[in-house]
């Protein structure tokens, strides 16, 4: 897995590229932990390139939820694939975690 | 391709795992949607039991693939005890976000795919058999 961040004016944006499961979650961990200990309030999280996801990848993701709550910190992830997006869904977390198609829907969810 | 798998207890070697399933499922001609869902099932518990039963890579997990008449069943074998989520509570979504619990939805996502569990012990292992069912496409052809 390769895990990419980047700044885009007030968006944090991290890009998975590959498999996200329980050997690699930990770097997706540490990377949104740094970005909310940095103050980042909007963070998009481009899964257009996101192969493969296990719970420990979900569990990341989940985890932060609270965190994001009480520091008003936005999580927006766009661009799954069917395959990718059907993991979310078996377990209702399409429900609980903000998930569009495109960047721009993204941002619009965002700045919302 | 046989139909089976021997690897080190080491969570590097998941991909491996899901790269041979896919394999041999697709072999026995699984249609893709259900293949995605059954490596997924398979990946939560070899991680389970790699993370949890073994502490020791010396340690190794077996993963066999059969074409049964109604379905597929999956035999992951490991030395040790393994931890049998048939008696596990899986902890509710809700509990999940509060706690900030990273683990617990994988035994839910197993229990959601597949249509049986099981646990056995045969010698100084502990086998945890899985089994979906599926209606096989172009199996004649």
């Amino acid at each position: 897995m390769k895990l990419t961040s980047e700044k885009e004016n007030d968006y944090f944006i991290i890009s998975i590229e590959g498999d996200l499961d329980a050997s690699s979650c930990i770097n997706l961990d540490k990377i949104i932990s740094e970005a909310v200990s940095n103050g980042e309030k909007k963070i998009m999280v481009d899964c257009s390139r996101l192969s493969y996801i296990s719970s420990a990848g979900l569990g990341v993701f989940m985890s932060y939820l609270q965190d994001f709550e009480a520091n008003k910190v936005s999580m927006v992830l766009f661009g799954l694939s069917e395959k990718v997006q059907n993991v979310f869904q078996i377990l209702g977390l399409d429900q609980l975690l903000k998930i569009v198609n495109t960047k721009e829907e993204a941002k619009s969810l965002i700045n919302a | 391709m046989p139909d089976s798998l021997k690897v080190p207890c080491s969570i590097d070697n998941l991909k491996d795992i899901r790269s041979f399933i896919t394999k041999r499922l697709q072999e026995l001609s699984v249609p893709e949607l259900e293949i995605n869902m059954m490596i997924l099932a398979v990946d939560e518990i070899c991680a389970n039991v790699i993370i949890h039963a073994s502490h020791s890579t010396n340690q190794s997990l077996e993963i066999t693939v059969k074409e049964e008449t109604d379905g597929i069943s999956f035999e992951i074998s490991n030395e040790g005890n393994a931890f049998d989520i048939n008696a596990y509570q899986a902890p509710g979504l809700e509990d999940i976000v509060k706690n900030k619990r990273k683990g617990g939805l994988g035994l839910i996502l197993v229990k959601k795919i597949m249509d049986k569990i099981e646990f056995r012990k045969e010698n100084n292992h502990t086998v945890c058999r899985l089994f979906k069912k599926v209606s096989f496409v172009n199996h004649s052809a």
